[in-house]
């Protein structure tokens, strides 16, 4: 199934989803060494990010948390691709300066955790098996 | 998005990496937020300088960008994580100090002024009423759209820098009008009195109206200070980054027809909210940095004494070296107090050297109890020097 949206920062790349019903905070809310959510009573809780298709509705929090990305990126941390709901200046500029493939305005309610999705940014788009 | 002939060679690399990678995140943002065009900026201020948030890899992205990224406006920058002269005395570590360094480096290659500061408009980086700028740091883009009627979003460190070295910034949200117009009316039957009542303001409309713009009135009337305290408290409880004051602040808006009232038992539950019980171990004066009548205040208050706890000022540099001619830091630095230049509490590493801390700052209160864990206590500026003398 292709689900179709918008570019957000362009790049090709698969991954097995980790989805999250709930917004992601990176700064503070992400463990930048490790990748590991440590925000409390966060859905993601204790679950790593890295080289997942990172499904959420969209970012929140601080503005450094652009700079989270790009330090788990740096890492190795960092997720294979990010897919939003609606994505925001937070999330966009990190994907940009850290360079992760970036989708947004897919339906994400119809990605199941675990399955692996396809995103080719430049198209919008992002497929499941 | 509609791109000029120059706008396209920036974003194909043509002039450079910096210009291209900036141009990527404004087009980008611009998308998402359905401008239709860029527009050139006068003034930017970047935020994200302190080597506490930064940490290597946003390290590693200012040095990437300063390779062949120039600032084309005037460009000013929010603390670093220390005074940058005086951070032993603060008690700084060396490894921290040395990648701090590296940071502001890194800016001073892009040609950005170093003037580490969240009131930029008290050093020379003052924008004229209508012009469009690129400002970071909540409190210094609530005072220039509220107090100085400039046009600015709240930009992150990465947005505002790519706007730096553009020369551009997206026009959407609080660059357009129709954004910038009130939406309720919040009306006073209590009279301020000083800095921590304007700080409790902006506390209770953030909680009440969350992110519609308020028109205030009943404020007789109000200094730039009290307005600074005001604008810094706001968006740090989830208020909008600008408001109208009926007859004080030099924005045209309509009268909407939604209507809140505040009064006394309002502030007086907004001071308890932002209050906690302990034994103050730090007295902080200074955030947003102060300006120079609240260091020739502070002076007056310390002239002759010797304090008893550990006291910082907060205060931009060349705010502070206006007061040494002045005569203002003599009396201040004689009693014992510390002027921490460049930095705050709020971005340097202080976790666990204080548990409780005394402010005149509502925005503080905030910070303090979220980045570095402390107790906070919120009192006026007079009450504040008292209790460092106790």
């Amino acid at each position: 199934m292709i689900l179709k949206g918008r570019k957000i920062c362009a790049g090709k790349a698969s991954g097995e989803a980790l989805v999250s019903k709930q917004g992601i905070s990176f700064y503070g809310g992400v463990d930048p060494n490790t990748g590991i959510v440590v925000e409390k009573g966060h859905n993601l809780e204790g679950k790593c990010i890295a080289g997942k298709a990172l499904v959420f509705p969209q970012g929140k929090g601080s503005t450094v948390g652009s700079y989270t990305l790009y330090r788990l990126k740096k890492n190795g941390k960092a997720p294979a691709a990010i897919i939003n709901k609606e994505c925001e200046t937070i999330v966009a500029v990190g994907a940009i300066i850290s360079e992760i493939p970036c989708v947004d305005k897919i339906e994400i309610e119809k990605i199941k955790d675990g399955t692996i999705v396809k995103i080719d940014a430049e198209k919008g788009i992002a497929e499941i098996e | 998005m509609k791109l000029t002939a120059e706008e396209k060679e920036m974003l194909a690399g043509k002039r450079g990496n910096a210009a291209k990678k900036s141009m990527e995140i404004l087009v980008a943002l611009g998308e998402i937020f359905g401008a239709k065009r860029l527009v050139p900026v006068t003034s930017v201020q970047v935020s994200g300088v302190s080597y506490a948030n930064l940490g290597d890899a946003g390290l590693e992205f200012l040095e990437e960008m300063a390779k062949d990224g120039r600032a084309r406006v005037y460009t000013t920058l929010n603390p670093a994580g220390m005074d940058l002269e005086n951070w032993r005395a603060l008690g700084i570590p060396e490894d921290f100090a040395k990648k701090q360094k590296m940071v502001i480096d890194a800016f001073a290659k892009m040609g950005i002024q170093t003037t580490c500061t969240c009131t930029p408009y008290f050093v020379g980086n003052r924008p004229k009423k209508g012009s469009n700028i690129s400002w970071g740091e909540s409190s210094a883009v609530t005072f220039a759209n509220s107090v100085l009627g400039a046009k600015t979003n709240k930009e992150g460190g990465p947005s505002a820098l790519a706007a730096a070295i553009t020369g551009r910034t997206a026009e959407y949200g609080l660059l357009l009008e129709e954004n910038r117009q009130a939406q309720a009316v919040v009306e006073l039957k209590s009279e301020l009195k000083d800095e921590t009542d304007f700080g409790a303001l902006g506390y209770l409309i953030g909680k009440r109206l969350g992110n519609r713009v308020p028109l205030i009135t009943g404020v007789k009337k109000a200094s730039e200070d009290q307005l600074k305290s005001l604008s810094a408290a706001l968006p740090t409880y989830g208020g909008p980054a600008i408001f109208h004051i009926s007859g004080i602040t030099p924005n045209k808006t309509g009268v909407p027809a939604e209507k809140i009232t505040l009064g006394q038992a309002d502030f007086e539950q907004a001071k308890k909210d932002m209050n906690d019980a302990g034994e103050v171990d730090f007295v902080l004066l200074g955030c947003p940095h102060c300006s120079i009548g609240e260091i020739e205040k502070i002076a007056a208050l310390l002239n002759g004494k010797k304090v008893k706890k550990e006291f910082w000022i907060c205060a931009a540099r060349p705010v502070k070296k206006e007061a040494d001619k002045k005569g203002f830091s003599k009396p201040i630095e004689e009693a014992g107090a510390k002027f921490a230049c460049d930095t705050c509490h709020a971005v340097a590493p202080l976790k666990g050297r204080f548990r409780c801390v005394m402010t005149n700052s509502a925005k503080g209160c905030f910070y303090g109890r979220g980045s570095n864990g402390f107790k906070m206590q919120l009192r006026t500026m007079k009450e504040c020097v008292e209790e460092a003398l106790k």
